[in-house]
């Protein structure tokens, strides 16, 4: 018994945020193994690892604005638009006006920021609903791409096609690997370990019980393991390839946006926001500037993915995008966030997206056509909510609702829960059907 | 207990959920043309029996025997039930606002005619015939949204009556009714007693229980305790709080000595427009004052205004401003946002726990917090140790009883829920405090404990502004009482001068405004 429970641990001290997170990825890690073992240990090797993160780091990055804005309570459809419209401003700007790159980028952020303030002022200040709003947005937006690229694709010049298909360089003795992903592993590794140190030294300070040794043992070994595996396959590929400087903008971003989301006053709020704006209005919250912001900061991201896709592609098309926002809310929805806001997380979310990203590629792999993967993504969709959905009802173990129940549960030290992941509000929001709240 | 068989029996029943016996063996008996009380503290399992009753857990899920007019019944879901006549009212109205009182009459159950349309003819008149039997003066088209909750709830027992009730039960049915509703309610219940509709009434307002029961059971951890007859036996509101709690409350309120300071609120000419009619004035040139360390009660029925003058004048979160000013320790002030009120010193706690006081999604930590989580922040960076700390220490203090401050504040009880609101705003360390209702909803124990708590936060000296719908806790806790009608001030009294029937007068007309002595 003691045995069982203290194996249990290695998911997390009696912390079922941990356990839940432990949960979802390993249904991540099921579908990658399912895939590795069907494509004969194509899916795990390096050529196909570096080409999944730098073919999905833009819808990624798009789930992480997403999570915010269904968090809030609203939806966005108009990203995949703004991605295209920011991607041919951009080029067009480099093409014709000899705009470097650097600052293009920058310009870019800037055309998305403004988008963003429209549609915000728009959600937040007039009342309509983000549906509604984005709705229009995905129309507009996608005739003013084809507007201004007159339907045509247009070129982007080398130095800005990093961001979407660049790689570190290589520097340092000759060691078979690429050296800088090989520091990027190191310093994850050090994190982790440092990580599990300083959240015993917590828990020990606040008295709250603490898994044996061995079992914190097994989870660094397990978490490390995964990291080196990663690192090495990430590095040790084609020489000039290394892990994608998109996916390191991607990380970049995850960190930064968890942090947000989960240690400040403006991601409790958004919380907040959604989850009751009544109540979060009368303890001094001004739900209008958290709407306006979450939806502003959604078209900023989707026009660093749109930047990031023309680099890859090396020119902007009138296609771009297409579709994006439904891959994007898909990825919100399998990582456990609620239709009727206020639950979610972007870990959860990132890993949402993995999983439909290997599932895509590995279909691919495997020679299924764009209908089957189609036809498999829909039904993963639609079971993996429904399994989390019954799950809730029957009170059990929720695999993807992880992050339903409690949204600070990802990497924290302190955001442990006792509860079950069981949380039936989390669960009536799961099952309401409409796609946004307003 | 009447002489002939009872309508209801119901024997040993027992119904578990997983790791839980939410009923122990519990029997109950309701005579022909009865009202039977059930009372009970929350959690002790009165709703799960009715929900027994009415099939909502189907025959199979639980033991025990339901023995309704003379033969066993098995009903196997809702419908079963109230096809043999048991209609169920929960305190939630499941009426549709869109609709109209006709409409919500028949939904469900609609005439046809003939030729298989529903027959709005026939069902306007049956809903005419029904409306006049509950005494509801209303047109049957009128939407429901357009009538008042006293009025809706009167609906409800119009579509029971549709139904052929036989047994009505009803869940906590004054809840959210003023005074003169619930009377009307009680009165209709006690008519309908004589014309073959007995009734079981589920509530906690103790004084219309002793008014209105024939016979009470009372129901402690899933068990029930006892039955006693109102007339035989001589109840009164102690007698059944002693049942339902296992103990004597020597007094409802604890002890206080009041150490009443200077004035330190003063709300002048308070003016506010209704948030739609701009000729309705919510608030009507309303001034007051609060002293250190005093509970200034408002008194009022429910529409007078008194939670429409609360909010206003926090960070004018109702209606439209028009014209008044606010005095805090002798500068005047500018509430204009929530966020300001909150830097000046109010804080306010919402009648309405679920819907405008907490973030049911959210854990019991964070909600301490979310009304000023400066506090514990570095550059907007939350210090979640802290957060831990300030959790726990509420959670010691105010006696939130929890597994964990990391627990959801979906899980907790009412009386919790409602410590959690009372920690949330006593961190933003106030100097005044509106409490709406503070109590609603809460059972005696807890209740307790949350005049305890008023009582201390006076104590500190922070002013207490206390709005409640009952009247023997406005005279049990407050220092000095103002009455409100129709959004304006009608009365004051100090502790001395307030008596229930002199409040009451004030709370109905504003023919003459009297002070405090």
């Amino acid at each position: 018994m003691s045995g069982i429970s203290d194996l249990k641990k290695i998911f997390g001290t009696g912390n079922t945020s941990k356990l839940r997170q432990f949960g979802i990825l390993f249904s991540l890690i099921l579908i990658v193994a399912l895939f590795q073992w069907l494509t004969g240990g194509l899916t795990l090797s390096s050529t196909n690892l570096i080409a999944v993160v730098s073919q999905y780091s833009y819808i990624l990055i798009l789930a992480i604005g997403m999570v915010m804005v269904i968090i809030a309570g609203h939806i966005d459809l108009s990203v995949g638009s703004v991605a295209a419209i920011t991607g041919v401003v951009v080029a067009r700007a480099m093409a014709e006006f000899n705009l470097p790159w650097p600052l293009a980028i920058v310009f870019g952020i800037v055309v998305g920021a403004a988008i963003g303030a429209g549609q915000g002022f728009w959600v937040a200040y007039v009342g309509v609903p983000a549906f509604i709003v984005t709705l229009a947005g995905m129309m507009l937006f996608r005739g003013g791409q084809v507007f201004i690229g007159n339907g045509n694709t247009v070129p982007v010049p080398d130095g800005f096609r990093a961001i979407g298909s660049g790689f570190l360089p290589e520097v340092g003795p000759e060691t078979g690997y690429n050296n800088l992903t090989l520091l990027i592993g190191l310093i994850a590794i050090v994190t982790i370990i440092w990580r599990e140190l300083r959240s015993r030294a917590v828990q020990r300070q606040m008295g709250s019980e603490i898994a044996p040794a061995w079992v914190a043992g097994i989870r660094v070994a397990l978490l490390v393991g995964i990291v080196v595996v990663a690192t090495l396959l990430f590095a040790g590929g084609r020489v000039g390839t290394s892990f994608p400087i998109s996916g390191l903008i991607l990380v970049v971003l995850v960190i930064v946006y968890s942090f947000i989301t989960r240690r400040t006053v403006f991601g409790r709020h958004v919380y907040a926001v959604g989850g009751n704006s009544r109540a979060a209005e009368l303890s001094g919250v001004n739900s209008k500037r958290i709407n306006f912001f979450v939806m502003m900061n959604m078209s900023i991201l989707a026009a660093l993915a749109g930047m990031i896709y023309v680099a890859r592609a090396g020119a902007s098309g009138p296609n771009d995008g297409t579709g994006w926002e439904l891959d994007a809310i898909a990825s919100v929805f399998i990582g456990g966030a609620a239709v009727a806001g206020g639950v979610g997380t972007v870990i959860g979310s990132i890993i949402g997206g993995l999983v439909m990203a290997f599932l895509n590629n590995g279909l691919q792999l495997m020679g299924a056509g764009a209908d089957t993967v189609q036809i498999v993504k829909g039904l993963v969709l639609l079971v993996a909510v429904a399994i989390d959905v019954y799950n809730k009802k029957q009170n059990r173990f929720s695999i993807i609702g992880i992050f339903t129940s409690k949204r600070g549960g990802n990497a924290s030290v302190a955001a442990t829960t006792p509860t079950s992941g069981a949380a039936p509000s989390a669960t009536a929001s799961a099952e309401t059907g409409a796609p946004a709240k307003d | 207990m009447s002489a002939t068989a009872p309508i209801l029996q119901m024997d040993s029943i027992t119904k578990e959920f997983p790791g839980v016996k939410a009923l122990a063996d519990v029997s109950l008996s309701v005579g022909i043309d009865e009202i039977h009380a059930i009372c009970g503290e929350n959690g002790a399992g009165k709703s799960t029996l009715m929900k027994v009753l009415s099939g909502v857990y189907p025959y199979g899920s639980y033991s025990g025997t339901i023995t309704y007019r003379g033969e066993e019944v098995r009903f196997k879901d809702i419908r079963a039930s109230e096809a043999a006549g048991i209609v169920i009212i929960h305190q939630e109205l499941a009426l549709i606002p869109e609709l109209s009182i006709t409409e919500n009459i028949f939904l469900g159950n609609e005439p046809t005619t003939r030729f298989g349309s529903i027959d709005w003819k026939g069902a306007q008149r049956e809903a005419r015939e029904l409306l006049a039997r509950v005494g509801l003066d209303e047109d049957p088209d009128t939407l429901i949204k357009d009538i008042g909750v006293g009025k809706q709830q009167l609906v409800e027992i119009a579509k029971a009556l549709s139904k052929r009730v036989k047994l009505l039960i009803l869940d906590e049915p004054t809840a959210a009714l003023n005074e003169s509703d619930s009377q009307h309610l009680l009165d209709l219940l006690r008519g309908l007693k004589g014309k073959g509709v007995s009734s079981i009434i589920i509530s906690h307002k103790l004084n219309e229980i002793e008014q209105v029961a024939d016979s009470i059971t009372i129901i402690r951890d899933g068990r029930a305790i006892e039955t006693l007859n109102v007339v035989r036996d001589g109840v009164n509101e102690d007698r059944i709080i002693r049942g339902m709690v296992g103990r004597s409350l020597q007094s409802r309120f604890p002890d206080r000595v009041p150490e009443i300071g200077e004035v330190f609120f003063e709300v002048n000419g308070w003016t506010v427009q209704h948030p739609v009619s701009a000729e309705r004035m919510v608030c009507k040139n309303e001034s007051f004052t609060v002293r250190r360390g005093e509970i200034v009660g408002l008194a009022g029925l429910v529409g007078a205004g008194r939670t429409e003058l609360a909010m206003s004048l926090f960070g004018r979160s109702y209606g439209a401003y028009r014209s008044g000013t606010i005095v805090k320790d002798g500068k005047q002030v500018q509430l204009r946002t929530v966020h300001e009120a909150i830097d000046n010193g109010l804080a306010y706690v919402s009648e309405d726990r679920k819907a405008l006081g907490l973030n049911l999604l959210d854990d019991i930590k964070r909600s301490i917090v979310s009304a000023k989580p400066e506090r514990i922040s570095r550059a907007n960076v939350v210090d979640e140790y802290r957060e831990h700390d300030v959790a726990e220490e509420y959670r010691r203090k105010l006696r939130i009883k929890t597994a964990s401050v990391e627990s959801g504040v979906d899980t907790l009880s009412g009386g919790n829920q409602q410590k959690v609101v009372l920690a949330k705003w006593m961190f933003t360390e106030p100097d005044l405090l509106i409490l709406d209702e503070p109590t609603r909803g809460i059972d005696v124990g807890a209740k307790f404990e949350i005049y305890g708590i008023i009582q201390e936060l006076a104590a500190q000296g922070k002013g207490i502004v206390l709005i409640s719908s009952e009247l023997p806790e406005l005279l049990g806790l407050s220092d000095r009482i103002y009455t409100i009608f129709e959004g304006a001030i009608t009365g004051e009294y100090s502790a001395a001068t307030a008596t229930p029937e002199a409040l009451m007068k004030s709370m109905t007309s504003s023919a003459q405004k009297v002070t405090a002595a």
